[in-house]
């Protein structure tokens, strides 16, 4: 089993009209056995932009605190906070650091940049960026996650819509995947406030 | 580096708590050429005087306003080699950050690290502090910017700023000069009014060197043929305000200079007496009984027949 599968993973963000969604599932796993239904996945960077962190825990948990740093020092030395492309490229760069020895993680950044436009990036374990107009996923469910949100997918949904969305391309994905699940973790941004929700789907 | 007696810090304080070398650093800029700044309401400007220690110098090869980024330009005063080894250190690290965020280095944060490296050299074993004052012009989304760094590598942001020889009239001249809502074209025209103030000799476009900023945020070094237009500009407007009176030499009259300011004439007893604007030097020329009221913009300088 390779590195990535050991504890278990689905992440997808999606654009909709000025706004964005971006979920997780909750599940914690060693291989095959379950250890916690309330692991958290997704980190808010600030109001506007948000990680979430798929692939082996342990560097989901550092990788974190590490940007956090990043950018709480970035907040004081320039008095303001990061776009959401700066963003993907600190944590791009960061990861290009390690790329003999890496993070195991595959992150998805979602944001709203300027004039309130949503961004979405995903990246591989070394840092290369994929930005995408539409929706990015990330993890064991990935396969499942690309089908379901091609089908389900369409653009310029209000904030309502893409929760649905998002929620139900989540949901199905990791049915089929024995390795995530255990209900959802959804937040859906506009500019003015950020919804998140808890799901409660097939509970394995 | 060197030997292990010698790596002791030049920079340790004085018993009435300055760093003395710091101090002398500053007489270094002191004594450099004059070089300027002013911030406008869409812009920004610097100037420096580039006076070559001899004729034979080819003037197209010396550059003492250099971009540190396409946005942000700098000028100095003091030593010359110790500018180019700051202005390398700049570049590299602005480009450091542009590789890090891809994302153009605000003024600000390249102002601190400069400024950082400048401390640095304050505070290790077996250096020196720069003997440079940098002049630092940008334009970025907080809007046009003037940054002041000095050897102790403290840094002031002004509206209008002087450095070197002239210094003291220089800030004077732009005290009065200066408005909030200067346009860049109107900033430059006094830029180089400034730097005529002190200028020895003749002022031209070989001998100045001009750098600029404007909203298009591309940091430009004027050419030779840009300079002399506003020189051109600077003198028309100089002689159209102009109403001479009666003045004593040519000399005099080559020192007067009046950029838009009203006078009056007066006289005064048995002594003649003709009004035009007049440089500082003559504001405070006792033997030609120079008066001024600068409170009521009116110069008088009267000399004896």
């Amino acid at each position: 089993m390779s590195i990535f599968e050991y504890n278990g993973s689905a992440v997808v963000a999606m654009v909709g009209k000025n706004c964005f969604a971006i979920a997780s599932d909750r599940r914690l796993g060693v291989q095959l056995q379950t250890i916690a239904t309330d692991f958290q996945r997704i980190s808010k960077i600030h109001d506007r932009v948000f990680i979430a962190l798929s692939g082996l825990a342990t560097d989901v948990q550092t990788l974190y605190q590490r940007l956090v740093f990043r950018h709480k020092l970035y907040q004081l030395r320039e008095e303001r906070d990061m776009k959401p492309e700066t963003f993907a490229s600190l944590v791009s760069a960061i990861l290009y650091e390690k790329r003999f020895g890496p993070y195991l993680c595959q992150p998805v950044i979602a944001g709203l940049g300027e004039d309130d436009k949503p961004f979405i990036c995903t990246m591989d374990s070394i840092g290369a960026k994929e930005l995408a107009k539409d929706f990015v996923v990330s993890g064991t469910a990935s396969e499942s996650l690309y089908g379901a949100c091609e089908a389900m997918y369409k653009p310029d949904m209000e904030a309502e819509e893409l929760f649905e969305t998002i929620s139900q391309a989540l949901l199905s994905s990791v049915d089929r995947d024995c390795l995530s699940g255990w209900g959802g973790h959804v937040y859906v941004v506009t500019p003015t406030e950020i919804k998140e929700r808890i799901l409660k789907g097939r509970m394995d | 580096m060197g030997d292990s007696q010698y790596s002791f810090s030049l920079t340790t304080f004085s018993p009435s708590g300055k760093l003395v070398q710091i101090e002398h650093a500053l007489t270094a800029v002191g004594s450099g050429q004059t070089s300027l700044g002013i911030k406008a309401s869409n812009g920004v400007v610097i100037a420096t005087e580039k006076k070559l220690p001899s004729i034979l110098v080819d003037e197209a090869s010396v550059q003492k306003i250099q971009h540190l980024t396409p946005n942000i330009g700098v000028v100095y005063s003091g030593m010359g080699p110790d500018f180019r080894v700051l202005v390398r250190k700049s570049r590299k690290q602005a480009e450091q950050y542009n590789r890090l965020y891809k994302e153009p280095i605000p003024v600000t944060q390249l102002v601190r690290e400069t400024a950082t490296v400048m401390q640095e050299f304050t505070q290790s074993g077996g250096v020196r502090p720069f003997g440079v004052s940098l002049l630092v012009a940008g334009y970025d989304d907080k809007g046009p910017q003037l940054y002041q760094v000095d050897p102790s590598g403290s840094y002031f942001s002004w509206k209008a700023s002087a450095m070197g020889k002239n210094v003291s009239n220089a800030k004077t001249f732009l005290e009065k000069r200066y408005t909030e809502d200067m346009e860049l074209d109107d900033a430059i025209h006094t830029a180089i009014l400034t730097l005529k103030e002190g200028f020895e000799g003749e002022i031209s476009s070989k001998n100045i060197e001009i750098g600029k900023i404007g909203a298009d945020k591309v940091f430009r070094v004027l050419t030779p043929a840009e300079i002399d237009d506003y020189l051109a500009e600077v003198e028309e407007s100089a002689a159209a305000t102009r109403r001479t009176g009666k003045i004593g030499n040519e000399e005099e009259e080559s020192k007067m200079m009046t950029g838009g300011r009203n006078y009056t004439r007066l006289s005064i007893d048995s002594q003649k007496v003709s009004g035009s604007v007049c440089t500082p030097r003559w504001f405070f020329s006792r033997e030609r009984g120079v008066k001024i009221s600068p409170s009521h913009h009116l110069l008088i300088c009267f000399h004896k027949r």
